[in-house]
């Protein structure tokens, strides 16, 4: 199967080894990954700032972009949620009804890693190995916008080595959320101290999650406190091949 | 025939009632993260109360089809709103009660003063109630010389308090027990100046405190939680039973309802009395449901007034996606659950109407430009949609009111906000893949920022991250550019990338060392 990586702005600006780790896993799988180069952002920013009408050129970016592909997998809840909930809307509300259609066809072929190896291609044992401590949040969108429920975790369970500890009050949001994080930076920095308190309680060596955005928050505030414990995307454990040690 | 536009349906109006607050909502944030006594309340209250409602809506077998069932009674009863209002109207004038239409605040106020005046009275005593705090009330009846005592415990400890309530069922839930001791010795005036911190005695204390007042009140002022138009019966649920005594002891009863709060038919509140106290105090039932129909000779009140309440709600009826804000219930799960009301409490929304719902009720009501900051007051993590008994698209809802701001703003304004050149220009670089390739390079000056993999201090507007956060330090190759090395192609010129060259790096290792 042809997988269309929709490697996100985020990944690709910031965290290019969460991209890198995503074509290793699939290829690895035995997949050919194609990697569209008009792609840029999808404009979930835009959306969720109040920018929609802004947005519109992203989503016919990003539309024009997928068109092609037989499937589209992004290492993000956050952004496949956008794809899948918010741009038809976002273009319909523009009067673009052309685009919206179009959109809804992307959104039907559009998942979140986790989704695509366990709902499209029916694997859960990746064989990965990943020897360390590692506590699991899920992320917002990922949870409540696309539902993954406990698919990255059936993930984990079949990584070699790892040692899998539950994050307390996981459900919770990290506080990040976009703009909110400038916004509103006291609310999100009280959000993000609760968030740590409980991952450290874990004594986790590696904290992961399938959205780089909300690690980049969870991480900005770990190298702040200068804290034992390191965030890592879950594609780049699942591509993983380190041996025990 | 002849249509004439009578105009788009106006807004609740300023300086009356409680729905605008005094500051932006980042600003009363601050303030309240800064009083660890009120997070201390707030995170022990929510917590408790959410774990409640967790177990007895798990032990629901088909909460989800009641959701359903919730959301599609009330969006159906909003779609034919007029018709089913005047159906009330009818049926509880034929019970022997009069029906009086307010068209906001201003005029509700007036309507209900006047009512009491023209008993006699000076004094009211009140079931707890929403809309009556949304119109000031309180205040009005004031303003013309007659005293309301509020009767349910926690809006009593409220009022004595000199307080602002901080939540729609919990009015006092930023107070603990010592602070409401504190309260009632100070302001009841004949208590036991031992009086313990114990619930049992706070409530005792109350108790003998608010009966004097039911025993001599001639008039009192409900709202409702439902009133269904086939029979013209008004609803109040309740845990303390101080709402049936005022329901039923004075001569005269005031109810004053918003005008979403119509049902159509009694059949339609199985649904609802099942979902609201579940979803509210985690309870299988509430203690006490009261249902009067018109008045009754011989048993209770022997005048009653229905003053059904716009205050902008046809304004917000307006909106195809704001519209489902009508549909809330006020049961509070969503303010249980929500990660922002729990760290700043209720106040910071200004409005009487605090947490997600507040968020996307209360700039809808007044119009979006006086409650502006209210939509960005969430991290749009969806607890909220999932705990809704009606299934409110919060999250939607704010993204949607972000949206309204953002336009309004535009057409109010010459010149545009900072906000909105960056963003016009983030949109335009990330529109054509060349741009974008361009902007990403350009984030590479970042790395001069940072050391140690980490950037410490942004430069403004992104300074509001770096107070707090660390930054990442941006790559020296991004994926992108990787993506063309190892495979070939050329960034943003051929869709589609090819497969030549080899695997490439190794995942977990970055590239800007």
């Amino acid at each position: 199967m042809r997988i269309g990586l929709f490697v996100t702005c985020l990944v690709d600006a910031l965290y290019p080894e969460v991209g890198k780790a995503t074509v290793q896993l699939l290829e690895r799988l035995g997949h050919d990954v194609e990697f569209p180069e008009t792609q840029t952002c999808c404009g979930q920013m835009h959306i969720n700032t109040g920018y929609q009408s802004q947005a519109i050129p992203l989503i016919a970016r990003h539309t024009d972009a997928f068109e092609g592909c037989d499937v589209v997998v992004a290492p993000s809840g956050s952004c496949v949620g956008s794809v899948r909930h918010q741009h038809s809307a976002v273009a319909r509300r523009a009067g673009d009804h052309d685009l919206a259609r179009r959109s809804e066809a992307i959104a039907a072929k559009t998942f979140e890693l986790s989704e695509l190896l366990i709902d499209v291609l029916g694997i859960e044992d990746v064989g990965a190995s990943y020897p360390h401590r590692v506590t699991y949040h899920p992320t917002c969108h990922s949870l409540r916008l696309l539902r993954v429920g406990d698919k990255p975790l059936s993930l984990l369970r079949y990584v070699r080595g790892i040692d899998l500890v539950a994050l307390p009050d996981a459900d919770q949001c990290c506080g990040f959320g976009g703009t909110f994080a400038l916004k509103n930076a006291d609310t999100s920095a009280a959000m993000l101290a609760d968030k740590m308190t409980h991952i450290l309680e874990t004594r986790a060596d590696v904290v992961t999650a399938g959205d780089s955005s909300c690690l980049m928050h969870m991480a900005g505030g770990m190298t702040r406190l200068e804290v034992d414990c390191r965030t890592v995307h879950l594609a780049e454990i699942l591509a993983s091949t380190e041996p025990a040690a | 025939m002849t249509a004439t536009f009578l105009g788009m349906p106006r807004v609740a109006p300023r300086g009356v009632g409680a729905l605008r607050g005094e500051q932006s909502f980042p600003a009363a944030a601050r303030q309240a993260l800064a009083d660890d006594q009120l997070r201390r309340n707030l995170g022990h209250a929510t917590f408790t109360i959410r774990a409640k409602r967790a177990a007895v809506v798990a032990e629901v077998e088909d909460w989800e089809e009641l959701r359903l069932a919730g959301e599609a009674i009330k969006t159906a009863t909003m779609a034919r709103l007029d018709e089913h209002l005047e159906r009330l109207e009818k049926s509880v004038q034929s019970r022997g009660g009069v029906v009086h239409w307010a068209r906001d605040a201003r005029e509700a106020n007036q309507i209900v003063t006047e009512l009491v005046q023209a008993t006699g009275e000076s004094e009211v005593i009140k079931v707890k109630s929403m809309a009556t705090q949304e119109i000031g009330l309180n205040e009005a009846l004031a303003d013309a010389g007659i005293a309301a005592y509020e009767t349910d415990l926690a809006e009593l400890i409220v009022q004595l308090g000199h307080d602002k309530p901080s939540h729609i069922l919990v009015p006092a839930i930023h107070r603990n027990r010592s602070e409401i001791r504190d309260i009632f010795l100070r302001e009841m005036g004949d208590v036991d100046p031992s009086l313990s911190d114990d619930p049992a005695a706070l409530a005792e204390t109350a108790r003998r405190h608010l009966r004097a007042k039911f025993l001599s009140a001639k008039v009192a002022v409900s709202g409702v939680n439902f009133a269904i138009a086939e029979t013209g019966t008004c609803l109040v649920v309740e845990s303390e039973g101080n709402g049936r005594m005022c329901l039923t002891l004075p001569d005269t009863l005031i109810t004053v309802m918003g005008i979403e709060k119509v049902l159509p038919t009694w059949q339609d509140l199985e649904v609802f009395l099942q979902l609201l106290p579940r979803s509210s105090t985690g309870e299988r039932m509430n203690p006490y449901t009261s249902a009067w129909t018109g008045v009754t000779p011989g048993d209770g009140p022997r005048a009653f007034h229905l003053v059904l309440v716009d205050n902008g709600r046809t304004a917000v009826l307006s909106d195809e996606i704001g519209r489902a804000a009508l549909n809330c219930i006020r049961c509070s799960a969503c303010l249980n659950v929500c990660p922002v009301y729990e760290r700043v409490g209720g106040h910071a929304y200004g409005s009487i109407y605090p947490g997600p719902i507040g968020a996307v009720l209360s700039p809808q009501l007044t119009g979006v430009e006086d409650n502006a900051s209210l939509p960005y007051a969430s991290s749009l993590c969806g607890a909220c949609f999932d705990a809704c008994p009606v299934r409110i698209d919060i999250p939607n809802l704010l993204v949607n009111l972000r949206a309204q701001h953002v336009e309004a703003y535009a057409e109010q304004h010459r010149l545009p906000s900072a906000e909105a050149i960056a963003m016009a220009a983030a949109s335009w670089a990330m529109s054509e893949p060349t741009r974008f390739v361009r902007g990403e390079r350009l984030g590479r000056v970042g790395r001069l920022l940072g050391r140690k993999g980490r950037i410490r201090r942004l430069p403004p507007p992104m300074s509001a991250w770096s107070r707090a956060r660390d930054a990442p330090l941006p790559p020296s190759e991004t994926f992108r550019d990787w993506w063309v090395r190892t495979r070939g192609g050329t960034p943003g010129e051929t869709p589609g990338g090819t497969r030549e060259g080899t695997a490439g790096d190794a995942p977990g290792t970055r590239g800007d060392t």
